[in-house]
């Protein structure tokens, strides 16, 4: 056993509105640069619909994420190192510029200086990439927002693969959730795996993955290994780029910006604990639907002696033991069983899990037929089909879903009859297999979601991390500086002289 | 004055292209890396890309390959092994002819998306056309000199020009002497592949430097950064820690 320490995050989507203030704000601090105009870190879609990039889910065309060999060995979906290399000066499982769109903006200037005209001036369109007008706005970031679009070809989702989907292009069948998107961070990232250079590598002390930009060649390998699309190749920089999961607000102890500024609460961040000696296991079991609880099993009980005294001798900071304990990503995927990872069967065990929605019951017509169970909805009459969301969350395997779901209808129910009629029913919770503190915990954490609930970040124990005495004289803010008190001393030209060190200024 | 400029064209050029080239590349690498990349233009159009990238890389690999082995080999090695004279410059007509056949459609496609189409043409630096151009050029004489070529089957031109080749790499000042009398398609093939060399430095051409051949030796498939080992030793970590991506400028 080696333990090792992630902060995961989960997105209740059964509180999300789709307002895309996530997005704006992650756009707005990270991706407001020429060359990733188009590039959302994060990005929410509106489902049932193809998404962004255009059918990303689709790995038949974009031969993204991880395949199960016959012997059992995982391998790149794109192919061996040897077939990843020939296809350098040519990827062909790349995605274009318009999978995504073209991004643009308006004339806007044009609106106050046009000249008299006998028509109103208006605002064309303009590329962001060439700079031409554009005739016509074909796709954009978000262009399927709430069922936007023909059923026709929303519905070519992926995740409709096993479902009878016509009846849900009808209107009165018709369902919509949303999906935020981000980065993975996966603990078995297919982008570390498919990048040549070496550039993209994954922080042992938090386990962000992050592209070194200095090292990245732009042999754009990891932006079609990538199976969620969420890496972006810089068209100006000639680089890839990708949500860094706000690094340096994690490190400080504060929720990424995605996180902070979500109005409906939906996002939390945790310490998780994992076995890193059994990745390569559970992302290589034989059936897809087993990945769920394959990862699940690589998760540690922070409250377990046992994996405590491990995770100290990992150097694992005590801090971050304690935050491990109140981790609500532990509790809700773990403890709860409510949080799923987003496509399992790409096996790259991502760390970005989803509570899945609710939905109204069928069909209000028929609502005096629909089978109850306790004064609850059963949750096969709920309008978002299971088998969609199981195909989104779990390979396919409506079980654990169906669980998820009931759960929370089973906390509504209990809080409702609590908080309205003043009664204390523990036959609820006990049909769902859990009992009424679990349950109040539960409604704590998911309808209430306090800050300090939600967000449970320990600082980043450089200290412990760092030779702190290498850091001496270090400026901090700048690239250039002074390094170790001194210019660094792999410069061609030479720098300034260099004193010799005397014995007793060395570190132990 | 033609000995004079036969002289500084091949005498001395030589020199000042590979010094550039070498030191150049050195300076550029060790001054900062965010701008050594291959600068692919794929994600902007895909057409014409997957043929011209691999057609133009393929043939521009075997001739360089070709040229390498085939100008600074020793005539000796060859003498030795029992190959010809005609027959090495046989090999060299068909295989660097097919090379450059292939190299030079994948080049014209490449250009010609480079140049009509507005996406990859505004998002090109003058650098990214003119070593495109030069290439296409350096191609299209490469492939022009088989029609001087057929003329001396024997090689005796050829031999000519690996003895400039090794005079040049072993500080032979008459190197150039060799040559003077050669077709001036092949002078100009020379000069321009001199001029590229010394102009790579300020292009993308570096990337060729990078070619990732370390991946297939790296063991497994992933990579985890630590903190903790740099603390373990008394050596200062390197100064490329990793950086945020909204810290740099392009």
């Amino acid at each position: 056993m080696k333990v090792r320490a992630q902060i995961g995050m989960v997105l209740n989507l059964d509180k999300c509105i789709g307002c895309h203030t996530c997005s704006i704000t992650c756009k707005n601090v990270w991706t407001s640069r020429e060359g990733v105009e188009y590039a959302w870190f994060n990005n929410v879609e509106s489902k049932p619909g193809i998404g962004y990039p255009k059918d990303w889910e689709n790995q038949e065309r974009w031969n993204g994420g991880w395949i199960r060999k016959k012997n059992g060995k995982l391998q790149p979906k794109a192919g061996s190192k040897w077939r990843i290399l020939a296809n350098i000066f040519a990827n062909p499982d790349l995605p274009e510029i318009d999978d995504f769109y073209e991004p643009y903006t308006f004339e806007y200037e044009w609106l106050q200086k046009a000249p008299e005209l006998q028509a109103q001036p208006s605002a064309k369109p303009r590329s962001m990439v060439t700079g031409q007008a554009l005739t016509k706005i074909e796709w954009s970031g978000n262009w399927e927002d709430d069922l936007s679009g023909e059923f026709s070809k929303r519905s070519v989702d992926y995740n409709f693969s096993g479902i009878e989907k016509e009846i849900y292009g009808q209107f009165e069948q018709t369902f919509l959730m949303y999906l935020p998107r981000l980065c993975e961070h996966c603990l078995n990232p297919s982008c570390v795996a498919s990048c040549p250079s070496g550039a993209i590598y994954k922080r042992e002390e938090d386990g962000i993955v992050l592209i070194d930009q200095d090292k990245c060649r732009g042999w754009r390998m990891c932006v079609s290994g990538c199976p969620y699309k969420k890496i972006y190749y810089n068209w100006s920089s000639g680089k890839s780029e990708k949500c860094i999961f706000c690094y340096p607000r994690i490190e400080a102890g504060m929720p990424t910006v995605c996180s902070e500024t979500c109005v409906g609460r939906i996002r939390y961040l945790g310490v998780m604990l994992y076995d890193a000696d059994r990745i390569e296991e559970a992302a290589a079991v034989e059936n897809e639907k087993d990945l769920y609880e394959a990862q699940r099993t690589i998760f540690l009980d922070p409250n377990d002696p046992e994996v405590r005294a491990q995770a100290r001798r990992d150097e694992v900071p005590e801090a971050w033991l304690e935050a491990a304990k109140n981790s609500p990503v532990y509790k809700m995927a773990m403890e709860w069983d409510v949080a799923f990872p987003l496509h399992p069967e790409y096996r790259t065990l991502p760390m970005v899990w989803y509570i899945p929605p609710l939905s109204p019951i069928q069909s209000a017509a028929e609502a005096g037929k629909i089978s109850t169970n306790n004064g609850m909805p059963d949750v096969k009459s709920l309008r978002i089909p299971m088998r969609y969301l199981a195909n989104m969350l779990t390979a396919g395997d409506e079980a654990p879903i169906a669980t998820a779901l009931e759960r929370m209808l089973a906390m509504r129910a209990y809080m409702r009859a609590k908080s309205v009629n003043g009664v204390t029913d523990n036959s609820i919770p006990e049909s769902v297999g859990l009992d009424a503190q679990t349950i109040e915990e539960m409604y704590r954490y998911m309808a209430l979601a306090a800050y300090e609930d939600r967000y449970v970040i320990p600082t980043n124990h450089r200290e412990k991390n760092e030779n702190t005495y290498h850091l001496r004289g270090n400026s901090g803010f700048a690239f250039t500086e002074p390094h170790n008190g001194r210019t660094k001393n792999n410069d061609i030209f030479g720098g300034p002289k260099k004193m010799p060190r005397k014995p007793f200024t060395d570190s132990p | 004055m033609h000995d004079f400029i036969n002289y500084l064209l091949f005498g001395w050029f030589p020199y000042v292209a590979l010094t550039i080239m070498i030191l150049g590349s050195i300076i550029r690498f060790d001054k900062g890396q965010y701008g050594w990349r291959s600068q692919s233009s794929q994600f902007l159009r895909r057409k014409q890309m997957m043929w011209g990238s691999n057609l133009f890389h393929l043939g521009i690999l075997v001739l360089l390959f070709g040229h390498f082995v085939g100008l600074l080999t020793p005539i000796g090695v060859f003498d030795a092994l029992g190959i010809s004279h005609s027959f090495k410059q046989w090999m060299a007509l068909s295989v660097g002819g097919i090379a450059g056949i292939l190299g030079f459609i994948g080049c014209t496609l490449l250009l010609h998306r480079r140049l009509y189409y507005p996406r990859i043409r505004k998002s090109s630096s003058k650098g990214d056309i003119l070593v495109l151009v030069f290439l296409w050029l350096q191609l299209l004489l490469g492939i022009a000199t088989i029609f001087w070529t057929i003329d001396h089957m024997d090689g005796s031109a050829m031999v000519l020009f690996m003895g400039w080749a090794q005079g040049v790499v072993t500080f032979n000042p008459e190197a150039a002497n060799l040559i003077i009398d050669a077709h001036l398609v092949y002078k100009l093939h020379i000069i321009l592949g001199l001029t590229l060399l010394a102009i790579t430095p300020f292009t993308r051409l570096v990337h060729v430097f990078s070619a990732p051949f370390a991946y297939v030796l790296r063991p497994g498939y992933q990579i985890v950064r630590s903190r903790r080992l740099a603390r373990r030793t008394n050596t200062p970590p390197p100064s490329s820690a990793p950086t945020s991506v909204a810290s740099r400028k392009s």
